[in-house]
């Protein structure tokens, strides 16, 4: 398909390959990257590692370097929103200015959730911007002592793992029985929650927050079950919303998230990646948004050569899941699409040891593959995925494994 | 071209074994280990989508 420019709309991962992807494959037209930061693009996941505990400068956080990002040759505005778009027009608009596009990628990715009640109160945080991170690693090193998480999904988990290994009280609130419970299930959300406690955090499941307590600076949370703690600084990671505000009415289908289907495209000479894209994954039989890293350079790379192919050409989304969380010395990965009350097998290792892998089953299928620092095993489970393995010709491989 | 990996930077996520594991190979020490430095032409494009997926960008091609 012949095109002669294309716009893209978000200047993170998913944004950042996307353009990479089209000079590496030699288109020669124009390429707009728009990024609301005013930051070149950076890598997000050692946002709440290595940068929240200062170990890692601003240069080494970029996706690239200034030389490679000037090699691509591209039109980068960045500190630039849009703010709508007309499918009818074919046209963009840019903080209010509208200008024509002829392909577009959309990956806006998402924006954090907050807690009801905490505008404009210090100490109070969400972690998502490269700003957001350095807000909160300034606040530690400016003497917080008594951090609360509200949240133990990947950011709260990552944040409280990053904060007591700067000597800093963490207590850990989550809603649900279990950390990772609603992903990995009860079972498995309980070796989560034995490793924060085993490294010294007060978690608290099952209670949610009732009031934020301060005037000015948070002082403390009142919980549900009616304690309240002091607290001097709370990070709240209580999940995402896609960025799809400046969609409305734009002639594109959104439901959490942009609808594409199984190619990436949600309309002609418009596709969507990353965070904010909602496609069907044929893989599963499914419409799926996946907030993963991994997820959001595949994707990048699929939509943008997506835009270069015809109807006929285009060829499907479809890859097994996975994701990396370090917490502190050890990391987790999951391979798979579990679901919280599927058989969970351990197949290596030892849970009590924090060191191990475990297999997802469900009706003679194997779902997911999870592991705490077991790199390797995760990797051949995921090729046993891609496979579309049974439950037992999984068991029966990771048999050989010890 | 010589493949180069900052192990400094590696955190053995095993990405890289699972796109080319003629090349890269994690073991069960949980350490990394570059198999083929030296791989030929054809496994350009494998070792670039290993490049691109690392998350922590430690592997490179020298020419």
């Amino acid at each position: 398909m012949e095109r002669r420019a294309v716009t893209i709309v978000g200047a993170s991962l998913a944004g950042y390959w996307a353009a990479e992807t089209l000079r590496r494959d030699g288109f020669e037209g124009r390429i707009s990257l728009i990024g609301n930061e005013p930051h070149a693009p950076y890598d997000r996941p050692p946002l709440s590692k290595k940068y929240l505990a200062g170990d890692l400068d601003d240069d080494r956080l970029a996706l690239t370097t200034a030389e490679k990002l000037a090699d691509l040759g591209l039109d980068l505005r960045l500190g630039c929103s849009a703010t709508g778009l007309d499918m009818a027009d074919r046209t963009l608009e840019v903080d209010g200015v509208a200008e024509p596009f002829d392909g577009l990628v959309i990956a806006t990715g998402t924006r954090c959730r907050t807690l009801p009640g905490t505008a404009g109160l210090a100490g109070v945080h969400t972690l998502r911007t490269r700003d957001d991170a350095a807000a909160i690693r300034d606040a530690m090193a400016d003497g917080a002592r008594r951090m609360m998480v509200v949240g133990a999904g990947f950011i709260g988990a990552e944040v409280a793992s990053t904060a007591i290994g700067r000597g800093i009280e963490v207590t850990m609130v989550e809603a649900l029985d279990a950390p990772f419970g609603r992903v990995l299930g009860i079972e498995m959300g309980a070796v989560m929650a034995d490793v924060h406690r085993h490294h010294g955090v007060d978690l608290r499941t099952g209670v949610g927050v009732d009031e934020v307590l301060g005037d000015g600076h948070v002082t403390g949370v009142r919980l549900a079950d009616g304690v309240t703690l002091d607290v001097d600084l709370l990070v709240v990671g209580i999940g995402v919303i896609p960025n799809t505000d400046w969609l409305e009415g734009s002639g594109l289908t959104l439901d959490d998230g942009v609808v594409c289907d199984e190619t990436c495209l949600a309309a002609p000479g418009v596709v969507a990646a990353g965070d904010v894209a909602r496609w069907y994954n044929e893989r599963y039989g499914e419409s799926m948004r996946v907030e993963h890293w991994d997820n959001a350079v595949q994707q990048g790379v699929h939509a943008a050569r997506r835009l270069l192919l015809s109807d006929g050409e285009a060829t499907p989304f479809a890859p097994v899941p996975w994701f990396w969380s370090d917490q502190y010395d050890r990391k987790i990965q999951l391979a798979g699409r579990p679901h919280p009350d599927d058989e969970v097998r351990v197949v290596a290792g030892s849970t009590a040891e924090h060191r191990f892998a475990a297999f997802y089953g469900r009706d003679g299928r194997f779902t997911a593959a999870l592991g705490m620092n077991r790199p390797r095993q995760v990797m051949q489970s995921k090729g046993l995925l891609e496979a579309g393995a049974s439950w037992d010709d999984a068991l029966a491989f990771a048999s050989e494994w010890e | 071209m010589r493949v180069v990996v900052d192990f400094d930077l590696c955190e053995s996520n095993a990405i890289c074994m699972q796109i080319a594991p003629d090349v890269f190979e994690v073991r069960d020490d949980d350490f990394l280990y570059v198999l083929e430095e030296n791989p030929g032409e054809d496994r350009r494009a494998v070792v670039e989508q290993a490049i691109q997926r690392c998350p922590k960008q430690a592997i490179s091609l020298e020419e």
